[in-house]
């Protein structure tokens, strides 16, 4: 079982795992595109903390007893026993936020219809997920985990 | 002969199953329901009336859910009675299931006061599939509806008639709608906001009287309001609020108060005996004593917690507290706690208000710790506000940016960071 790990001390604030997490998670999967012309727009599933000198990049941290799994009300967000995953189906959300609320890490976004959430799944399908694969400075770590 | 018995099949009944499951992969399981489909979601009844969700969206777990746990799923059937001496739980057709330990978890009722003309065709109230299934079928033909109550079901069922083209009254009791999740100020929020909808709202008022139409005496025609305003409508739905189902403990041991009394394994006073959800008077950590809190997310995770007791995995409830998160009518809100503190001198209030744009945000802290969370239109920190709520820490230094756009865990002192959120960014 694969977690991203963030770390502190090498992270210079730059922003590229919220860029390259929006890509990933857009239809076209290209830059330009993603941010100029999707419509709606994708959304980065990572947040970017900056309180300086201070800066980190959070996502879901796919928790072991999850706040988010037990709270919602639809049963979208489910714990997959294979993999440890929280997985969001956006078919069964109903955005009724519940999960936003009792999210420790406030990794849970509205999509920007304000019709369903969105949060990291660890690029679904990718071996390095797209914002360790692209930060440049070795902040965001993936690390195997014994579940 | 069970060694499991959950009478109920909604959140906290399913709760039980997956936690039992969890330590006891073979203990024989028997769920009784009275309803002839378990395992949806009550929450989604709303979305069922608006048309934008089927039954089969609303279903909150896999369709193979009670095969794929072992479990018997007796279906619409009714727990009638409970004897703890032989320990057995008797159906409704005399048949009996006997328990090694057994979970009560019968939800709530939809409370109806006395009203006159309430029996008529067209009054309804609003917690299960049925009732939505009903309703839905009655608004092919009506056009107006008063809906007595302005808590989470009247406002959620308020907006899903707006949404099926219903000219809709609200009609609350109480001088504010929402009144036990929002202050004045977010209510009116609200208020504004739903009646830009086209609602009708009235407050500090009820109904005293559903009448009949002129050419038909036993099907609604309209209401008669506390100061005896004459009000025409095709349908009535009560929404003022959940009693809870104790009828199944009544003249046992079992201890009851306005629901059955348990403590913080979710047992009651009768070993084996486990209470959760709607009917059970569970934990509130932020008033710090038991209370009735009918509310889903809690619902499961008492479940939960009972499952894994009667499975032999000690596990103390940590406690919930009046909390929701609402979408109604496009707003986003979140609240948490204490809205409304009374004596406002044992508590300092923080607020953000941009009228502009609707942004309400207030957070009630108690000694530097926060106990109150009300957001509305800006909820996505929600979620780390709530965790520092949970964990009573003390926000003192911090308190000037808790309501901050940009606030988040970088916000926090960094020992701070890592007493809260251990080994996590590091």
């Amino acid at each position: 079982m694969k977690r991203i790990i963030a770390k502190q001390e090498f992270c210079m604030g730059c922003g590229l795992c919220e860029v390259y997490c929006t890509v990933q998670h857009s239809k076209t999967k290209d830059i330009v595109k993603a941010y100029n012309r999707e419509n709606p727009k994708p959304i980065s599933r990572i947040r970017l903390e900056m309180n300086r000198p201070i800066s980190f990049a959070i996502q879901c941290r796919h928790c072991e007893d999850a706040p988010c799994v037990t709270a919602c009300l639809s049963g979208a967000m489910r714990k997959d026993e294979n993999t440890g995953l929280v997985t969001h189906d956006a078919e069964k959300c109903m955005g009724c936020w519940t999960c936003i609320m009792v999210c420790p890490y406030g990794a849970i976004k509205m999509d920007v219809n304000g019709k369903v959430v969105a949060k990291c799944d660890q690029c679904n399908g990718l071996d390095v997920p797209a914002c360790v694969a692209n930060c440049p400075n070795g902040a965001l770590v993936c690390k195997e985990v014994t579940p | 002969m069970a060694k499991y018995v959950i009478v109920g099949a909604s959140a906290a009944g399913i709760g039980a199953v997956e936690a039992i499951r969890e330590v006891d992969p073979v203990g024989t399981i028997t769920v009784v329901s009275e309803e002839p489909c378990p395992q949806y979601s009550r929450p989604m009844i709303s979305d069922l009336v608006s048309g934008k969700a089927d039954f089969e969206k609303m279903k909150c777990r896999e369709d193979k859910f009670w095969e794929n746990n072992q479990v018997q799923a007796l279906t619409g059937r009714k727990a009638v009675r409970l004897d703890l001496t032989d320990k057995f739980v008797e159906l409704d057709r005399g048949d009996r299931v006997n328990f090694e330990k057994l979970l009560i978890a019968t939800g709530g009722r939809p409370f109806v006061p006395k009203i006159e003309g309430s029996d008529k065709e067209g009054v309804f109230t609003f917690t299960t599939v049925a009732d939505a299934e009903h309703l839905a079928a009655k608004l092919q033909t009506a056009k107006t509806a008063v809906v007595i109550g302005a808590g989470l079901i009247g406002v959620s069922v308020t907006e899903a008639l707006v949404k099926r083209g219903i000219k809709v009254t609200l009609v609350e009791l109480q001088d504010k709608i929402l009144s036990l999740l929002l202050d004045a100020k977010g209510s009116d929020i609200m208020e504004n906001v739903i009646k830009k909808a086209g609602v009708t709202i009235i407050t500090g008022q009820s109904v005293q009287q559903i009448t009949g139409k002129p050419e038909n005496n036993r099907v609604v025609g309209g209401v008669v309001l506390t100061k005896g305003e004459q009000m025409p409508c095709d349908v009535v739905i009560v929404a003022i609020g959940v009693v809870p189902r104790t009828e199944l403990v009544t003249g046992t041991q079992v201890k009851t108060n306005r629901g059955i009394v348990v403590g913080n394994f979710m047992q009651t006073n009768v070993p084996g005996v486990y209470a959760s959800g709607d009917v059970a008077e569970a934990y509130d950590f932020v008033l710090n004593q038991n209370r009735l809190l009918p509310l889903w997310p809690l619902a499961v995770q008492e479940g939960k917690v009972a499952g894994y007791n009667m499975a032999g995995k000690k596990t103390d409830y940590e406690g919930g507290t009046n909390m929701s998160a609402l979408k109604y009518f496009g707003v986003p809100i979140v609240s948490v706690g204490v809205a409304n503190p009374k004596e406002d001198a044992a508590y300092e209030i923080l607020v953000k208000h941009e009228p502009e744009r609707n942004l309400y945000k207030k957070l009630v802290l108690k000694d530097n710790v926060i106990v109150g969370i009300t957001l509305i239109n800006d909820i996505e920190k929600a979620g780390i506000l709530f965790h520092l709520m949970k964990n009573r820490v003390n926000v003192k230094k911090i308190k000037q940016e808790l309501l901050q756009e940009n606030f988040g865990i970088a916000a926090l002192p960094s020992s701070l960071r890592k007493k809260v959120y251990p080994g996590e960014i590091g």
